[in-house]
């Protein structure tokens, strides 16, 4: 620890080194955030170039543009990456940008191990996306990978895919590890927990959930490995094992999951909507409290994910009612959300503009969420569109909004320019419209009876498969936009001011730095005083 | 320092969550023999019963299937048989290893619904052991078995489904030292 403050002390004379090996032996946070939220945008681009294959290929019902085996590849590793590659890592950017300034300290905890934590990303994806050129093609057994579609039946680069997600756990693990240590320990003195801003919050929660579930996950590849080289029978019936534990351990890892990648977005969005709302945001500890029982609820639910497996009728019944609970607190949030903006001096910046479609939208993907917890409907609606409409409206529309929000309010500290608010808004309109466009037919055709994860479909789901292809390819037309508008802003936009949104000083130590951010922020810890009203 | 025990606590944590993520094994094997989940059944465990229980009549119907491609045939003598509660029942299942080399294989049995699995006593059941097979060879052998008169009301028929297995290669070696 004593090494870590002392090279702090070096670097104060001298700003970052130059080149790559700047990024590559950096331990500064700034760079480390930085470096996320740009792999993830590669990333987001990656999964969407799979995502539009996808949907040219629903466009029409029939076989056209690629094998039925490529189709599944394609599923599998859109949602891969998309989970583990996009959301993830740019929430961790997040953390690793706004942590430190949030609770007014010089970096995070563990620095060195930052680095390492980022830069095993980059290795991860590589060994995915290389299964790609490889003998029998990537993995195409969809991303929750069920045995023994992901064991006997898998193509033979299902090992690499498992060490992949070995190496993307361990990031994870090390990530979390260093925010919860930097939280507890390198808060400005007299922030106690509940004066702590909202996103370090629900990052604090967030990465409790991280190391309780991603070494469960790493468990369950590690009995994926055994089974196929190792000659275990943990998944194999013919041995004794049983392929529906594999759901259960999956899914025991995977609602957590769930929460992992929604609960840092309901901190950012509670930040942006109380600095437009000009007020400070309604019931500050019920939204801790919130967030503290929807992460608790969420280990004993997972089995509503496979209400179909066979279950006696009370599993059914406990995971029916405990997956409902789970709108109470999440109806909390909706409402604190609602009070904060009622009277409140409302502007429509492009992050806030984005807040409120989370908001509004992410209630819907929630509503669809309780209707799928109905084990008697789920029975109905199992693995039909209507559930891929349901999580991608909780993660595309909120998450992904989230973080583009965050993008936008943030955006003017990192780089001390202003993005170009018309080209913002045009982003958020068109990404608005084709979001719904996409993902709301999706409940029509599901409702309807359409499988998910099918290369062609029946006649009578073709305009509205239509219509979504065509929403898909908009936003992700609309996305594009967003780099354009994130490099505009860095090389073209106009100087911020250090508080940058009228009132935010009051909103967080962050605010009261310059713009940019210089390379050392908060060597000396800033005082609670310098905030006028704490929220 | 403070920071560098709130990092050893969290590491072993995550230890000992991996643990867990294994201990999920056996306990849902527990689990799963208390509850009758997932048509799991056990080996056998009750041999006659009382016949002054008071019976009733269920209908049994049995399946088999072929996992993969095992190349076998496996079929029992009939496809269903009625039966009164408490009393001992045979069906006879045969096995033919169609192809021209030894075989080994194993039958997993699973009963539907799972809430019924519990009252389904197999006494005497090939489920247990592996099956050796020279090429061509047959061989025909029965299950006894016991439906429990507890079994509910609302359960008028039961299924026995066996899916056969190869298990040549995990059991070579056990069949060489045999």
């Amino acid at each position: 620890m004593s090494a870590v403050i002392d090279s702090h002390h070096d670097d104060h004379h001298h700003g970052p080194a130059k080149g790559f090996s700047r990024w590559l032996y950096t331990t500064n946070h700034k760079d480390i955030g930085s470096m996320y939220l740009w792999f993830s945008l590669v990333m987001l681009f990656i999964g969407g170039a799979m995502a539009m294959v996808i949907r040219a290929e629903l466009f029409e019902p029939g076989s056209q543009i690629v094998s039925p085996e490529f189709y599944n590849q394609m599923v599998t590793n859109h949602g891969l990456i998309m989970v583990f590659g996009v959301i993830m890592p740019a929430f961790v950017g997040f953390a690793n940008w706004m942590i430190p300034m949030q609770i007014g300290a010089p970096d995070m905890a563990l620095p060195r191990l930052n680095n390492l934590s980022f830069w095993i990303l980059p290795v991860a994806f590589g060994i995915l996306l290389s299964t790609f050129f490889m003998e029998g093609g990537a993995p195409n057994f969809g991303w929750t990978f069920y045995a023994p579609l992901s064991t006997e039946y898998a193509p033979p680069t299902v090992t690499f895919f498992i060490f992949s997600v070995h190496i993307m756990g361990a990031s994870s693990i090390m990530g979390s590890i260093n925010i919860i240590t930097t939280i507890l320990n390198m808060r400005a003195p007299g922030m106690t927990l509940m004066k702590m801003p909202l996103f370090v919050w629900s990052w604090f929660i967030t990465a409790y959930l991280l190391i309780a579930v991603m070494p469960v996950l790493a468990g369950a590849v590690t009995m994926m490995l055994m089974d196929i080289h190792a000659g275990t029978s943990f998944f194999k019936a013919g041995g004794g094992g049983d392929p529906v534990l594999f759901q259960h351990i999956f899914w025991f890892f995977g609602h957590p999951e769930v929460y992992i990648m929604i609960l840092p977005a309901f901190g950012i969005v509670s930040h942006i909507i109380e600095t437009f709302s000009r007020k400070p945001i309604f019931g500050y500890s019920s939204m801790v409290y919130a967030i503290a029982s929807i992460a608790l609820l969420s280990f004993v639910v997972w089995a509503h994910h496979m209400f179909t497996v066979g279950m006696p009728i009370a599993g059914e019944l406990f995971f029916m009612y405990s997956t409902m609970l789970i709108a109470i607190p999440t109806g909390v949030k909706v409402f604190n959300w609602l009070s904060t903006m009622f009277k409140g001096s409302l502007t429509f910046e492009t992050p806030m503009l984005f807040a409120i479609a989370f908001v509004a939208l992410f209630t819907i993907g929630g509503l669809s969420g309780i209707m799928l917890a109905i084990a008697p409907a789920d029975f109905q609606y199992h693995d039909t569109y209507f559930v891929v409409a349901h999580f991608h409206y909780v993660l595309v529309p909120g998450a992904l909004f989230s973080l583009l929000a965050a993008a936008y309010y943030w955006i003017p500290k990192w780089t001390g320019k202003m993005y170009d608010e018309t080209l913002g808004k045009v982003h958020f309109w068109m990404s608005f419209i084709s979001v719904n466009l996409t993902f709301f037919p999706m409940h029509f055709v599901g409702l309807a009876g359409m499988p998910r994860r099918i290369p062609d479909y029946a006649m009578q789901f073709a305009d509205w498969n239509m219509m979504v292809s065509v929403g898909a390819f908009l936003f992700g037309i609309s996305q594009l936009l967003f780099l354009f508008i994130v490099l505009k802003c860095i090389y073209n936009g106009k100087a911020a001011t250090t508080e940058v949104w009228e009132g935010a000083k009051d909103k967080g130590f962050e605010w009261t730095v310059d713009s940019p951010a210089p390379y050392h922020t908060f060597s000396s810890p800033p005082s609670m005083e310098s905030l006028k009203s704490s929220s | 320092m403070k920071a560098q025990k709130s990092t050893l606590k969290l590491i072993l944590f995550t230890f000992g969550m991996f643990g867990f993520g294994f201990a999920l094994v056996p306990l849902y094997d527990v689990f799963c023999d208390i509850t009758g989940l997932n048509g799991k059944v056990t080996g056998p465990t009750i041999t006659s019963y009382d016949q002054e229980l008071s019976t009733r009549e269920v209908k049994i119907t049995f399946i088999t299937s072929n996992n993969k491609q095992m190349p076998w045939s496996f079929k029992s003598s009939s496809p269903q048989m009625k039966v009164e509660t408490g009393q001992d029942y045979l069906m006879d299942f045969t096995f033919t290893n169609t192809t021209n080399k030894p075989m080994i294989a194993q039958a997993v049995p699973s009963v539907s619904p799972g809430r019924g699995a519990k009252y389904f006593h197999k006494t005497e059941c090939f489920c247990f052991e592996q099956q050796f097979l020279e090429a061509g060879e047959s061989i025909t052998i029965p299950v006894k078995f016991i439906i429990d008169p507890e079994l509910p009301e609302d359960i008028p028929s039961l299924a026995l489904g066996y899916t056969l297995f190869d298990v040549t290669e995990e059991f070579a070696n056990l069949q060489a030292i045999n």
